[in-house]
């Protein structure tokens, strides 16, 4: 449905946007994830029309769109600061879009009455927009894009100026509205909690081009490389140089001694990153076979759930691993120094090459 | 000692500096008042007494009558045309980058600080060499000239500091360059445009130079109120009449300013 083909910004010397190219499918919650300066908003701006770019094609339902002007696309956008006009009221805003489209004035009122139900502000019509909060700017901001049914519909970091509780509502706002809806949604964050909430598929970037394009669990689960691994959730690396004995692969790792891979590692002798999240750790307080052995070095309790720093031998950062944490007994509770032992599954280990 | 009352408190020397800066400042000006309401035809105390002869005596004077209207055609002609031409040139001085911009920037605000009694020979020997009778018009074309580098004064950190996300919305939303510039960019910046035309408006209506050496047989205000300080038995009328035009100039000064901070909070208020 949206195609991006080898598209490529370039300001002056600076590459912005390398080489992208994406299929974005109809009715697809899209996110491009990245931090800031990865060229996400930059895309994004392309894909409105705010900026040209400098060679490839973007293409709509088949037509490109790449040399129209922004107001000849068919895509609407909500702006990072919401951009509300100020000198308009709720309902001048949201009806914004309509004036040129000929539509009656009754009919104006009727449909902005819909949307006004829609984001749940009904009777705010008349508000000055100096007078709505964040998250209800937010609102209109969507309303004012989706009255005028786009195709597509562009978030630049629409949640971003909210404080948590709002955002994580807002989160599921959202997606409910998408679902409902069926409009194709290109969401930009840095946020990849976010993006792994609200996406059907997520596009990480770093340094102007895609790393990976997956699901939010593939993007968890299997990450293509260090980047994705490092940027979605925690991951604890381990350096290990693959070697062969006979017919078994094996990694002597830094930190977590000499490992049989059950992987398929397809370069021996090559030096490599063993990764493992903070979750697939079991956490033993008495020696257990096989188990790596440690030192709680630190604690980070995060209510539900808490983060234990174990300190492992040939290692200079101690490993995250995660624990559970409730109200009856908290076993690590003033557990820093002790001794314990970690033990992990083997399918846990994920491969991945050093840069 | 002093109990210590904050970081921020008031602080009364400054104060007090202020104060003073504020009365030497205004004083020679507090004296045209004063004298414009004294009965006696001469500027000294004591006072005489209290009179509004001066003030009726204004209404009486054909010449003057015909001075005024002049000059507040003039401003009203300039105020316009400099807002109009400098509205876009000031948009594109803080939207576009250019090569050369700074230097041709400071160049266009040169007239600012350049004397008038220069710009105006300057002014007058072109005029001259071009054949141009000298007119009002030729002095709407001299206050122009001194207009201008204000008007973009003025407009430019208005659109400097505005959020141009709200002309993309606008070009999202459907809407050509054109009709976003009359929908959006006007209505949202039109405290500083209101301000702008006050200003120069201001500015052309007490400017005396130009008027001096571009005008044919009709006159300014200035002018006038200059030809008749000859006549000591006028002066006390030209002090009402200058009273009049400094409250008329303090007026549209402060509504002018009042403008461009009223707008300024609003704007901001909605990028939160």
């Amino acid at each position: 449905m949206i195609s991006v083909r080898n598209v490529c910004k370039s300001f002056g010397r600076v590459q912005a946007v390398q080489d992208v190219s994406l299929e974005i499918q109809a009715g697809e919650f899209f996110s491009l994830l990245g931090a800031s300066g990865s060229g996400k908003t930059t895309l994004l701006r392309m894909i409105a029309g705010f900026e040209a770019v400098t060679s490839g094609q973007i293409l709509i339902d088949g037509q490109e769109m790449q040399d129209l002007p922004p107001h000849l696309r068919p895509i609407n956008m909500v702006f990072q600061n919401y951009a509300i006009f100020p000198h308009l009221n709720v309902q001048d805003n949201i009806a914004y879009g309509l004036q040129r489209l000929g539509i009656a004035k009754a009919e104006q009122t009727r449909m902005v009455g819909e949307m006004l139900e829609m984001i749940a502000l009904p009777g705010y019509g008349t508000r000055k927009s100096s007078q709505l909060s964040g998250g209800q700017m937010q609102r209109v901001a969507l309303a004012r894009a989706l009255i005028l049914k786009p195709k597509v519909l562009l978030l630049d970091e629409p949640l971003g100026a909210l404080d948590k509780q709002l955002r994580e509502q807002m989160q599921l706002e959202l997606r409910g509205l998408q679902q409902r809806l069926g409009i194709t949604f290109i969401l930009v964050t840095h946020d990849q909690e976010e993006a792994l909430t609200l996406s059907d598929r997520v596009a990480v970037m770093a340094n102007g081009a895609v790393i990976q394009v997956d699901t939010p669990a593939g993007l968890y689960n299997r990450p293509a490389n260090r980047q994705v691994a490092g940027f979605v959730g925690t991951m604890n690396f381990f350096e290990a140089s693959l070697q062969s004995d006979g017919p078994s692969v094996s990694a002597a790792t830094a930190g977590l001694g000499r490992l049989p891979l059950k992987l398929d590692p397809k370069r021996y002798g090559k030096s490599m990153l063993v990764a493992i999240r903070p979750e697939d750790f079991t956490i033993h307080a008495s020696p257990v076979k096989g188990g790596v052995a440690g030192r709680i070095a630190a604690r980070q309790y995060l209510g539900g759930r808490q983060v234990l720093y174990v300190e492992v031998e040939g290692r200079a950062s101690p490993v995250a691993v995660a624990a559970p944490a409730n109200r009856t007994g908290d076993p690590w509770a003033g557990a820093e120094g002790q001794p314990v032992w970690l033990t992990w599954p083997a399918d846990a280990m994920t491969l991945l090459d050093p840069d | 000692m002093a109990r210590y009352t904050g970081f921020h408190a008031p602080n009364r020397t400054l104060a007090i500096y202020a104060a003073v800066f504020a009365f030497v400042l205004y004083l020679p000006i507090l004296f045209i008042p004063i004298f414009s309401f004294n009965s006696g035809v001469y500027v000294k105390f004591p006072l005489e007494g209290f009179t509004l002869q001066w003030y009726v005596d204004l209404f009486n004077r054909e010449p003057l009558k015909a001075a005024f209207w002049n000059s507040v055609k003039i401003a009203a002609t300039v105020s316009l045309l400099s807002t109009v031409i400098a509205v876009p040139a000031a948009l594109a001085i803080a939207r576009y980058r250019m090569p050369g911009k700074a230097p041709a920037v400071s160049f266009m605000m040169l007239p600012l600080v350049l004397p008038g009694l220069i710009m105006g020979v300057a002014l007058l020997g072109l005029l001259n060499r071009l054949g141009v009778t000298l007119s009002l018009v030729t002095v709407t074309i001299g206050h122009m000239v001194i207009c201008l580098p204000y008007a973009i004064s003025v407009l430019l950190p208005r659109f400097v500091g505005f959020n141009r996300s709200l002309e993309e919305a606008s070009a999202d939303l459907g809407e050509p360059p054109l009709r976003t510039f009359w929908r959006v960019t006007l209505p949202c910046n039109y405290p500083g445009i209101l301000a702008c035309m006050l200003m120069t408006f201001t500015i052309s209506f007490d400017e005396y130079f130009m008027a001096f050496f571009l005008s044919g047989p009709k006159s300014t205000l200035p002018m006038y109120i200059w030809g008749q300080l000859r006549f000591p038995q006028d002066f006390p009328s030209l002090l009402a009449l200058s009273t009049l035009i400094l409250l008329f100039s303090f007026a549209l000064i402060f509504t002018s300013l009042r403008l461009s901070k009223v707008g300024q909070t609003a704007q901001t208020g909605a990028q939160k």
